[in-house]
């Protein structure tokens, strides 16, 4: 009866029976609770959910004649007739007011409509290298934590490698390369995708380091001992048993580096060796506006900033919620 | 024995490479266990046990440990020479192990219904439903009330003796042959230890399933095993009926060890009774019998020659020392040899 009582919060209502037919708490249940409580957290879920869909969906449907060469850019709404001077030329460098939220840029470009096409090269390249390095850091590490010997020291050395790589200049060269390496298909020579597979193929080593200390310690645990004296094969071990053990630290990692790739995305788009113009980048933008700021033109670069400032770290709250939510041993009452 | 034993071990050498030299943690062990015996295991720390019991699950991992030498048949086939697939069939189906401590012993990411039905659908080729069924069952039988809820549970919702409870349910919910129960109490308190025992040998009793018990607690050997072997450094030392070894024992360890028991129908004025000296090095054991520079009665014979395991004349009885049958080594005496 002693342990029956520690099973449940439940105190030991007057009705025994009833007491016993407590609902179980689920571990989703108690996931959901504890992300519910980090306020921060669900509202950068909120935000970032917002940015994807602008981005994603919203944008495409955005206004814009392609054809016409007063409007060869994205634009919000039209504002053709607002925006030219007597003589019919565009004016450019237009301060934020009423259809110009965010203003224009030095050739005449709706900032609004842009920081949300931008969006997508951002979010393309966190995303897309977050996959990669969560699953190739995954896989290297498990392997190289599950099985000792010459397994490990090999990845260790290659993953040593990766790490010893210098990111910027590594990048710098190989994105100034990109569009020019004629035997990758299309998709990837230009624009976002690229430099999202480049990035994740640079990131995943601190991600393997980790797993890898994960496994190292995870793979000692009696109930991997015991999983594997109940007839468990290696594969199943390390499924099944490990990996949603390391998961936290993974997911937190993960996260981590979806942040850090957007940020490295943009100073390269910043230095014109990331996403070619005119496709529409934050690092891009904030180049481009950087250089009419002294000119007192701020809004390009604040805007392109902020928007990447916010989402970055909207990105690191989710993972802080996710870190503090994840762990099963954790009960619910988080101060 | 005349009963075709369900384990047979012969020369079992399971050794570990360290910074300092080969370590033999066990170092050439040989017994049978038939099937349907409470075969006990005792010994110090390091002598030997649990090295044994990894062996004979193959769970020693290479390149630290590596079985030198040795058969280990099991229903007549040599685990040893197992591709590990096939092991794995055994795992778990015909040989299951329970684990000194039940709060690391289970997953804390899985339910219990998890685990349960984890090595149910591994061995037993059922759906998931049917796997459920069998999990209730087995937990109704090591009394776990409300066996369908408790299956949604997670461990960190359980003490000690319930997830022991879990484990012994998860090592038998296959009906093993053979339970290896590696100090299963020790983790436990003492009320919940004799219920835990109980209850396990209760239901590897119902099954038919050969039980190897390996304890420091002499009182726990004495009350629920048939045969015990006791293990010093690597080897068996003495090995026979638990009876007739508590009331005579044949070697001089084993006398020290049941010498240094804490008795309640003892007074408890002297210092209580301990094996002199320290455990030997693994890396180099003394020459002869390991256990001369410790033993009272060593003479020059004992620091040169191993003694092999020999029948003391004692129905079975064996053990592993020169004068076993010139010591009269009674357990009145022991009392008495200490305090003199």
């Amino acid at each position: 009866m002693t342990d029956l009582q520690n099973r449940s919060g439940d105190p030991g209502g007057d009705d025994a029976a009833e007491g016993l037919a407590v609902e179980p708490i689920t571990q989703w249940d108690l996931f959901t609770a504890r992300m519910r409580r980090h306020r921060l957290a669900m509202l950068s879920t909120v935000f970032l959910f917002v940015v994807v869909f602008i981005s994603f969906v919203a944008a495409p449907l955005l206004k814009c004649d392609k054809g016409a060469t007063e409007c060869e850019f994205p634009r919000l709404w039209d504002y053709t007739d607002g925006l030219r001077d007597d003589g019919g030329r565009l004016l450019v460098n237009i301060a934020p007011r009423g259809p110009l939220p965010f203003g224009s840029d030095e050739i005449g470009r709706d900032v609004l409509s842009r920081v949300i096409h931008g969006g997508q090269a951002s979010l393309t390249v966190g995303l897309v290298t977050g996959l990669l390095v969560a699953s190739l850091g995954t896989v290297v590490g498990a392997l190289a934590g599950y099985y000792p010997g010459i397994i490990d020291q090999a990845s260790m050395r290659f993953t040593d490698l990766i790490l010893g790589l210098p990111l910027l200049p590594v990048a710098i060269v190989v994105g100034r390369l990109l569009p020019e390496l004629t035997f990758l298909p299309g998709w990837m020579r230009a624009g976002p995708w690229g430099i999202a597979f480049l990035l994740g193929f640079l990131l995943w080593g601190s991600l393997a380091r980790i797993v890898r200390a994960e496994f190292l310690s995870l793979r000692e645990k009696e109930f991997v001992e015991a999983a594997r004296a109940a007839g468990a094969s290696d594969r199943r071990i390390i499924f099944r048993h490990i990996l949603p053990n390391a998961m936290s630290p993974i997911i937190v990692q993960t996260t981590l580096i979806i942040g850090a790739a957007i940020i490295i995305e943009a100073a390269l788009s910043f230095l014109g060796f990331g996403v070619r113009p005119p496709t529409p980048t934050w690092g891009g933008m904030a180049a481009s506006g950087a250089r009419v700021a002294a000119r007192g033109f701020w809004w390009e670069l604040v805007f392109s900033a902020s928007a990447l400032v916010t989402t970055v770290l909207a990105v690191n709250f989710i993972g802080d919620g996710l870190r503090d939510a994840l762990d099963p041993t954790q009960t619910i009452e988080r101060k | 024995m005349a009963v075709q034993p369900l384990l047979s071990i012969k020369d079992l050498r399971t050794y570990f490479t360290t910074e300092e030299g080969v370590v033999r943690a066990v170092d050439g062990v040989s017994f049978d266990i038939a099937p349907g015996e409470r075969r006990g295991v005792v010994g110090e720390s390091g002598s030997g046990k649990s090295v044994t019991a990894m062996s004979i699950m193959r769970l020693i991992e290479p390149p630290a440990g590596e079985i030198v030498t040795g058969t280990i048949e099991f229903q007549g086939e040599n685990l040893l020479a197992l591709r590990e697939d096939d092991m794995q069939e055994i795992r778990g189906a015909k040989i299951a192990m329970i684990f000194q401590d039940p709060m690391t012993s289970l997953n804390p990411v899985y339910t219990i219904g998890d685990h349960l039905m984890e090595t149910i659908m591994l061995h037993q080729h059922v759906n998931k439903h049917d796997a459920r069924k069998i999990a209730a069952d087995a937990l109704g039988d090591v009394q776990i009330p409300e066996p369908m809820t408790v299956l949604d549970d997670y461990p960190h919702q359980f003490s000690g003796g319930m997830r022991q409870r879990v484990m012994i349910a998860m090592g038998l919910s296959c009906n093993p042959d053979l339970l290896i129960a590696d100090e299963p109490t020790t983790a436990l308190d003492v009320t919940t230890q004799a219920q835990i025992m109980d209850l396990m040998l209760k239901l590897a009793a119902d099954r038919g399933t050969a039980v190897m018990l390996i304890t420091h607690d002499l009182g726990v050997v004495a009350g629920f095993c048939d045969t015990v072997q006791v293990m010093y450094a690597g080897g068996i030392v003495e090995s026979g009926k638990a009876q007739n070894l508590f009331s005579d024992p044949q070697h001089p360890y084993t006398w020290g060890l049941l010498g240094s028991m804490t008795r309640l129908d003892e007074s408890h004025t002297e210092r209580l009774h301990s094996v002199r000296g320290a455990p030997p090095s693994l890396i180099n054991p003394p020459r002869g019998c390991r256990f001369n520079p410790r033993c009272d009665f060593a003479k020059d014979i004992c620091r040169e020659t191993y003694p092999a395991l020999r029948d003391s004349g004692n129905d079975g009885q064996l053990a592993a020392c020169h004068f076993a049958t010139e010591l009269d080594l009674k357990l009145l005496t022991i009392g008495e040899a200490s305090r003199s």
